[in-house]
């Protein structure tokens, strides 16, 4: 067994278990954060990005113990409670999500790219982005409207506060 | 319309905590004492099973027990059906050979469950489930349907002889056959359906619990019906009488058809927990998912349609191979009968049809309906062959179609289908003015300039959805009733809770089914809550699948609406000493016509459970229920084209435009609609570009995780173009007639019609990939 | 996944030292190969020994015309890198094309040359710019390391620290993705050097990354995608799946190498 610290959503947590645990494990088992979830087994659908050190990773291809001692956000964490990050609210202004089940990682996504690209994104870009992320529901036609919507939206909300 | 009645697009009320990570799944779940579920799974397509040896595995760390087949029937659990009886031409019933839910003797199919092991942790269990030792004696297995029907093939059951279920037919085969005999023109066509994987993102999961003070059982599944999952686990598996078996489906991750059936892990969970005194639950990994989920489509097809001199189709002929692996799910048998056969007269007026379908047992994971089920295998031959058709008569396929299209309604066509209102020529203008379908030789031309070759393909498609009305199906075999169940409760304060046996698991009934009870009550959606998926809170209810939910599962509501509404009349009336006749009800007011007197809706319903002052002899409350039996089918219908671009080089396909020309009838929520035109879309798609079951010869799963099953991404798919066109159905209240397959119907043939038009040669079977592609192109040239 | 253990050195050879402690042990950097491989419990070490930490085996220094890139460097940093990006564009094109962005977050250019998948992308830039590979213990040209599927000449324990290379003068990439696992189905690394061209190909060859000598020939005499028209690649030694037979890996790894020249300018 091992112990493994992590700071998720801006709580220090601590959590005892086995070396082989996989970080989505953890943050689902361990710390009740179900909002992560596990679609598959090789590191492909995306339901299980989270974001590691700033960075969005997919916590299923992880250790927790790799994860130890870093700065994790979960799909929870992204807006205060009762509130939604523009992602979110341009997610479901656009309907950018039916079943629900691939969206936090969708989301946690679409937010790494709007860091890394913002306010530069065009319909190509946001296809190629979301190459790790697979939704079964959508056809993916409004969640590219939804994160294009977002981009526009945080990137204006920048400009206003320059 | 009101601001969140019928016909608004209206955001929806459940996105909230999916979007923040409080969706509630069954692997969500967690009960005190909880432990984990491993399946042991055979490893061969078809072996015997010797003997199995649990000794060494019993005593690994964290192990509370290990069950198998036998001790499954020894428990008299019941095998796995499937419910819908098919009768062969020559009158004897089909041949359901033994689904056991744990394979006491014989395993058919890689993935077929042999054990269940379960421990304190997913881990354990596993690790203990390597230490089982399960002596097979291999046997020979097959994979292709049409190899199977072959003499010597190897055998599944004993109940089939030569692995055939059923030989089955519909339509007139002589006056089918003479208007061939007879015809100007006759194309003839092979026709392939390629085997899928149903994929939706949440994998199956099941939770059960026994409590053993009061031998009762809840089980919590990831399921499209959760009381036809009850049904059959009571009636058929035996493993709890109804009134002792809970079944909850909580937020359920897609399902597109897989989700509806009864599988062997909720089964074997409940015996299993039951036995071990724990719950136990079990999770799908993605291979697991590969492997058990039903399949999809699998039709191998010999096709002929005949032409008179004047390009109007006389007779279609068709010969269907459907492969059914290696077990009958639970509605397999409907799919490639009625639920194909069935539309095989698409959107034409054909006088003459005969299909004949063989159905076959192989070493493959059971086949039954996903997404579209029976229809997009219909639309697929059936606009390939007049694509091909048009071809060799040197008819714009466009007009060919116009000259078939049945243009007055009613319309009986020769298989059973009785169509109730359409416009197919309103979709097919549509479709060709957005698509810019008379600017295509320019753009084809500009394309070859950059070594592009581009090509353009449409698909008329019609479905028949609303499934169905229950004395109809019975009669074609269907072991259940097909209606629906509503229950509207008012509250004191007159908001208001909607108790639905439709099922959500992303098409945003919470939403909908609001819109409904606000266009009819005028309260705000906010006000509405919608019950669903609990079977200790809906009495019954048939569940979602089949484009039903509108039609269908709120055509109940509607009902139960009516009586609560005329109830409320009664008290309005009683209440502003008015004749109950006056009463209307509009924005949120009982009102007495041509009159300043109104009542606010709450202050009804508070009168209605106050009973201070009721008309006399009435019950207090404001509460009603309803069964909804559908009349017919409805019959959505469309038409899609899409324009591809071809890279010669490496035989890849870039869709440049995707057109969708939809009549649903009269729609609740335009968002969500066209929300379900674009996953159906990318499912098209993807049968037509990228996905596709492999087994190698020997039964092995070749496409067993998303590494080698190519799934549509974002970059595989362009933006849409949608439009509605809109005859209302005739058939229920609403007007309804369903959106949810459309797009996995229409889409595929439209795709493989313009690949062959780029690249002008049209042999060529889906999925479409650039190998394929290419190697088309090698051999045309 | 088998029990494990897990231990997290902060120097290369603390990193040697936990490795040659413990049977069975592997090192794991972005682990984006290893923990999927272990999930499915195709690879079992007893250890781990985490490399993401180690400070040295992080970075990109370009040093005149030599180029250094630590081995625990995230493809996602290679991709993003403005200095290399100058210098050779193609390197940050190919880094920007393996897996997926969080994919790329995690995995490190070390993992997919120790690793050498025959459908990586990194072994192709290595075998076409005639890179060394740097190891705890040696340099080993990229010629002599590449030794077949999953196979490299990597000693039990030995491990990359970095990757050099002299800048080309121009290099392009191509890659045709396996429709379905993103990985390349065929992926052709060109590189010229004064008058030397390499040609690397990578994901078609039934036993890893592999050099084109044709088409070296025929670029070293005429630097265009023109020359590569006559060349007809052999079919035999390529890889044949359900997504590619290796008459169709021959024809993209023609159509690749003309596409990754076209590209190099």
């Amino acid at each position: 067994m091992a112990k493994v610290t992590l700071t998720v959503n801006g709580r220090t947590v601590s959590g005892e278990c086995e070396e082989r645990t996989l970080l989505v494990h953890f943050i689902r088992e361990k710390l009740g954060l179900t909002g992560t979830h596990v679609g598959c087994d090789t590191s492909q659908c995306g339901a299980c990005v989270v974001h590691m050190d700033g960075h969005s990773v997919k916590s299923c291809s992880i250790l927790a113990v790799q994860a130890s001692g870093s700065t994790v956000t979960t799909i929870e964490g992204l807006a205060g409670q009762g509130e939604l990050h523009p992602v979110q609210a341009a997610f479901k202004e656009h309907h950018g999500l039916q079943c629900g089940f691939c969206t936090p990682g969708m989301v946690m996504t679409a937010v790494d790219m709007i860091n890394r690209h913002g306010g530069n994104l065009d319909e190509a870009t946001v296809r190629a982005e979301l190459e790790g992320n697979i939704c079964r529901c959508t056809g993916y036609h409004n969640i590219v409207k939804a994160v294009l919507a977002a981009d526009a939206e945080m990137s204006a909300g920048r400009q206003a506060a320059e | 319309m009101g601001i969140e009645g019928i016909g608004a697009r209206v955001t929806r009320k459940e996105d909230k905590r999916f979007l923040t990570g409080k969706g509630r799944y069954t692997d969500d779940m967690v009960v005190p004492g909880m432990k984990y579920a491993y399946f042991i799974r055979s490893p061969h397509a078809h072996a015997r099973i010797l003997s199995i040896d649990t000794a060494a595995a019993q005593a690994m760390p964290g192990v509370i027990g290990i069950l198998d087949g036998k001790q499954l029937l020894a428990d008299g659990i019941g095998n796995l059906i499937c419910g819908w009886m098919i009768h062969s031409k020559d009158g004897s019933p089909m041949k359901m050979g033994a689904w056991r839910p744990l394979a006491a003797d014989t395993v058919r199919y890689v993935g077929d469950a042999v054990a269940i092991v379960v421990a304190d942790t997913l881990g354990e269990a596993r690790d203990a489930a390597e230490a089982v030792v399960v002596d097979y004696q291999p046997l020979d297995a097959v994979v292709e349907a049409v190899d199977a029907l072959k003499d010597g093939a190897p055998q599944l059951h004993p109940e089939a002889a030569n692995n055939l279920i059923f030989d089955w037919q519909i339509g007139d085969a002589s006056s089918t056959d003479k208007a061939i005999a007879e015809a100007a023109h006759v194309t003839t066509i092979e026709i392939h359906n390629n085997r899928l994987a149903p994929n939706p993102m949440e994998p199956r999961a099941t939770l059960g619990i026994y409590d053993g003070a009061e031998d009762h059982f809840t089980c919590y599944t990831t399921s499209q019906n959760p009381h036809v999952a009850r049904l059959v686990m009571s009636a058929f598996y035996n493993v709890a009488p109804e009134n002792k078996l809970r079944v909850i489906a909580p937020d359920v991750g897609g399902g597109f058809g897989s989700k509806i059936f009864i599988y062997p892990e909720e089964v074997v969970c409940l015996w299993a927990s039951k036995k071990t005194g724990v719950p136990v639950k079990w999770t799908s990994d993605r291979t697991e998912a590969f492997l058990t989920d039903a399949h999809g489509r699998d039709h191998v097809s010999q096709v002929k349609m005949a032409f008179d001199a004047d390009n109007r189709i006389t007779a279609l002929k068709v010969d269907t191979v459907a492969n059914l692996g290696a077990y009958m799910s639970l509605f397999s048998s409907s799919v490639p009968t009625y639920l194909y056969a069935t539309l095989l007269s698409g959107q034409y007026a054909i006088p003459a049809i005969h299909a004949n379908v063989r159905t076959v047992y192989t070493n493959t994971a059971p086949v039954d309906a996903y997404r579209g089920a029976g229809r997009p295998e219909a639309t697929f031959l059936l606009e390939r062959t007049v694509e091909t058709a048009a071809r060799e008569l040197g008819v714009s396929p466009a007009e060919l179609r116009r000259i078939n299209f049945i243009r007055e309604f009613p319309h009986q066509t020769p298989v059973i289908m009785n169509y109730d209102a359409g416009d197919y020529e309103a979709s097919l203008n549509a479709a060709m003015a957005a698509a810019d379908w008379n600017g295509f030789a320019a753009r084809k031309a500009e394309a070859a300039g950059r070594g592009k070759k581009r090509g353009i393909g449409m698909s008329c498609y019609i479905e028949a959805c609303g499934i169905a009305p229950s004395a109809a199906v019975g009669s074609l075999g269907a072991g259940v009733g097909l209606w629906e169940s509503a229950e509207v409760r008012v509250n004191a304060v007159g908001t208001v809770e909607v108790l639905t046996g439709s099922h959500s698991h992303g098409q945003g009934h919470e939403t909908t089914f609001a819109q409904l009870v606000a266009e009819r009550l005028g309260v705000p959606i906010d006000n509405v809550n919608i019950v669903h998926g609990d079977t200790d809170k809906v009495q019954m209810g048939m569940g979602t699948y089949g484009s039903r939910s509108g039609a269908v599962g709120m055509s109940a509501i509607v009902k139960a609406l009516d009586k609560v509404e005329a109830k409320a009349k009664k008290i309005a009336a009683h209440l502003m000493e008015a004749d109950e006749s006056d009463i209307v009800l509009e924005n949120g007011e009982l009102k007495v016509a041509g009159t300043d007197k109104a009542l606010p809706w709450f202050q009804v319903a508070l009168a209605a459970y106050t009973a201070h002052n009721l008309p006399s002899g009435m019950e207090p409350g404001l509460k009603e229920g309803a069964f909804y039996d559908p009349s017919n089918f409805t019959f959505p219908a469309g038409c899609y084209i899409a324009e591809v671009e071809i890279d010669p080089d490496t035989g890849t396909t870039d869709i440049v435009q995707f057109v969708a020309a939809d009549d649903f009838g009269n729609i609740i929520n335009p968002m969500i609609v066209e929300g379900q035109v674009h996953g159906g879309i990318a499912q098209g798609i993807g049968q037509a570009l990228l996905e596709g079951v492999h087994y190698d010869e020997n039964g092995q799963l070749l496409t067993a995780s998303f590494m080698d099953y190519a799934m549509p991404r974002a970059d595989d798919l362009p933006s849409f173009k949608l439009s509605h066109q809109n005859t209302p159905c005739p058939g229920n209240p609403l007007g309804i007639k369903g959106c949810g397959e459309a797009g996995a119907i229409g889409s595929p043939p439209a795709l493989i019609n313009a690949i062959t038009d780029a690249i002008g040669t049209n042999a060529l079977t889906m999925p479409a990939t650039p190998q394929k592609v290419w190697k088309a192109l090698q051999s045309a040239h | 996944m088998y029990a494990t253990s897990y231990h997290r050195p902060s120097s290369i050879s603390e990193a040697a030292a936990l490795l040659a402690a413990t049977d069975e042990a592997k090192y794991v950097s972005g682990g984006m190969t290893l923990i999927p491989t272990m999930k499915q419990r195709l690879a079992a070490p007893a250890a781990l020994v985490d490399l993401r930490h180690v400070a040295d085996m992080k970075g990109i220094h370009i040093d005149g015309s030599r180029v250094r890139i630590g081995a625990a460097t995230p493809h996602a940093e290679v991709a993003a890198s403005s200095a290399l990006r100058s210098a050779c564009p193609a390197v940050t094109v190919l880094a920007g094309l393996i897996g997926d962005p969080h994919v790329r977050h995690m995995g490190t250019i070390g993992g997919s040359i120790a690793n050498n998948d025959p459908a990586a992308d990194y072994p192709a830039l290595a075998l076409a710019l005639g890179a060394t590979i740097v190891t705890d213990r040696r340099e080993i040209a990229a010629d002599d390391f590449f030794t077949g599927l999953f196979e490299t000449a990597l000693e039990p324990g030995e491990l990359v620290t970095a990757i050099t290379f002299d800048l080309p003068e121009k290099a392009g990439y191509a890659k045709f993705r396996n429709p379905a696992s993103r990985y390349a189905m065929t992926g052709v690394f060109v590189a010229r050097r004064g008058g030397s061209v390499r040609v690397a190909v990578t994901g078609a060859g039934a036993d890893g990354v592999f050099r084109q000598a044709d088409m070296e020939a025929a670029l070293a005499g005429n630097w265009s995608a023109d020359a590569l028209s006559g060349i007809a690649v052999p079919s035999s030694g390529l890889l044949s799946d359900i997504h590619g037979d290796s008459d169709y890996r021959a024809n993209l790894v023609k159509v690749m190498a003309k596409r990754a020249v076209l590209a190099a300018g």
